[in-house]
């Protein structure tokens, strides 16, 4: 888009509400990511980071705010806009969410066969390249369900990138991967920010590959952003919430921490009447 | 006077239901037909995945379709000869194998064994796609899964269903004509004689328009119940098991409404 110059933000979220029903998810907020740069969505399970992430790619409209990407209002866009959109931008999700019934070379090849006019030979060649870069060639034939998990994984983000997206996210690249496994999806991320330099936002819970990939990360919790900032600037970060997360500390059971235990399980209900 | 109350609740409560799902079946088919027309995903591609379909939903299905339809095809000329047998006018079991097959039992058994085969594997296709994230990967490629994986399985229903009654009409007819022979009462050119003789147009017309009704039917039910599952495999097996149910009893009730309008409109003449 010839209108989004270097200093214009990617993704611009301003107070962002999201709702399933009467249940708030999201209370209102907002942040920035700049072109060309990663930024990382640490929080826990149930601090809303996945929600925050399907309303960046479309799957779920805010219910209140705004969300530009590239310059589109998620909130406002039609169809037809929405799709636009979506071929500039890839998605890695989390279980790989590979066509089950098609074969990886398929999976990959989709993207390119239904929206650009290639030819079925050349989509094979891109099919082969974007294997090459996330380490799987030779795999076009196999099926989704004859590769392990972090092989799944893998072919997602070959999927992702098929098109040359302008935006990739990540959804929870290295959750229920063995270390080895996830550094080397971390190291693919970083790699695939070398080469491409394009903006990347990963959703995760793994601190240590957060602390890696990152070159600002956005702590999450119970709906509400805690703390923005790279890092070291997280590393030191002194709200409590943000350090019992880096801390590893566990909710304790002193009166203060039943009340936030509480709002644990009822988090989101506050909604304004 | 409460419990009446309750009663009457409960009866509204559950109409409301029945509506709102039937009012969400024909969106769905509604939507799905129209992306047929007006689809943002490339023609060639489209009748590529619509001809897949097809040759699943259709052609698969020809071997189940034909016994099960020559042996309905046998009981009715049992069935019909043992009472007709009383009266001496065994001459009338290729009419009433021919009509009861094509008005009647050629349609809805292609039916069933349709729900069977492809109305609950809809349900279970889409519903593990939607617990898998997959409908979501395909969203997210700018790929509508209506436009992607339901509009092909309405178009090729609504060519193969039609086509596998007639064919079943033709097996439930070769069927009768099997215990014609046996019985020594006909040759086989008779009994097939017999049965067009005794058959007139609409019968076969009729038959071909309730199974263009039950192949739209039983799609929407499929689709529709994979597109509303929940999360997990039991959800999966749940939303199977109701696309099967559901399509069995809206098939039924659309045979009466059909049955009863071809009745009314003068029928055969």
């Amino acid at each position: 888009m010839g209108t989004t110059a270097l200093d214009t933000p990617e993704i611009s979220v301003r107070g962002l509400k999201v709702r399933y029903g009467d249940r708030e998810v999201l209370h209102g907020i907002s942040f920035d990511v700049r072109h060309g740069e990663t930024v990382v969505i640490l929080g826990g399970s149930g601090s809303g980071k996945s929600t925050l992430l399907r309303t960046l790619v479309g799957l779920q409209k805010p219910s209140e705010g705004e969300v530009w990407v590239r310059g589109l209002d998620l909130a406002r866009a039609s169809e037809r806009e929405m799709d636009e959109l979506r071929k500039k931008i890839g998605l890695s999700f989390q279980g790989g969410a590979l066509i089950g019934s098609m074969s990886v070379g398929e999976n990959i090849a989709l993207p390119l066969l239904e929206h650009s006019n290639l030819a079925p030979s050349t989509v094979e060649v891109m099919v082969r390249i974007k294997l090459e870069q996330v380490g799987l060639s030779g795999f076009e034939k196999y099926m989704p369900s004859e590769l392990s998990g972090g092989m799944r994984k893998r072919a997602a983000v070959a999927r992702a990138i098929a098109m040359d997206p302008e935006i990739l996210f990540f959804d929870e690249p290295s959750a229920g991967l063995d270390p080895i496994t996830a550094a080397g999806i971390d190291n693919l991320i970083l790699d695939l920010k070398k080469a491409y330099s394009i903006t990347t936002v990963v959703v995760t819970h793994e601190l240590a590959s957060a602390f890696l990939i990152a070159d600002r990360i956005l702590v999450i919790d119970h709906g509400n952003i805690l703390a923005i900032g790279t890092v070291p600037q997280i590393q030191q970060c002194t709200n409590p919430r943000v350090r019992q997360f880096l801390d590893r500390v566990a909710e304790s059971g002193d009166d203060d921490d039943k009340v936030d235990h509480l709002r644990m399980y009822t988090e989101g209900i506050r909604v304004k009447p | 006077m409460s419990a009446t109350f309750q009663f009457l609740s409960g009866v509204g409560g559950i109409a409301e239901a029945s509506l709102s799902y039937l009012g969400g079946l024909s969106q769905l088919t509604g939507r799905s037909l129209l992306l047929l027309v007006a689809s943002p995903l490339k023609p060639a591609r489209r009748l590529q995945r619509a001809s897949r379909q097809a040759m699943i939903v259709g052609v698969r299905a020809i071997p189940i379709v034909s016994l099960i339809t020559f042996f309905v095809g046998v009981i009715m000329a049992l069935q019909g000869a043992y009472e007709l047998r009383q009266l001496g006018a065994m001459q009338l079991v290729p009419a009433l194998v021919a009509i009861s097959i094509t008005r009647e039992l050629g349609p809805l058994i292609t039916a069933v064994v349709v729900i069977g085969r492809s109305g609950s594997a809809f349900a279970a296709e889409i519903g593990t796609m939607r617990v898998t994230e997959e409908l979501d990967a395909l969203q997210t490629m700018a790929l509508d899964p209506l436009a992607f994986l339901v509009a092909p399985k309405f178009l090729a229903m609504a060519v193969m269903v039609p086509c596998l009654a007639v064919w079943a009409d033709l097996m439930g007819v070769l069927g009768g004509s099997l215990f014609g022979v046996a019985s020594g009462n006909f040759t086989l050119m008779g009994f097939l004689i017999g049965t067009r003789d005794s058959l007139v147009v609409s019968d076969v017309v009729s038959g071909i328009i309730k199974s263009l009704v039950f192949g739209l039917v039983i799609t929407a039910v499929g689709c529709q119940e994979g597109l509303s599952t929940g999360g997990g495999a039991e959800e999966v097996g749940k939303a199977t098991t109701s696309a099967v149910v559901i399509s069995i009893l809206m098939v039924i009730l659309i045979d009466v409404v059909f049955t009863a309008l071809f009745y009314l409109t003068g029928g055969r003449s």
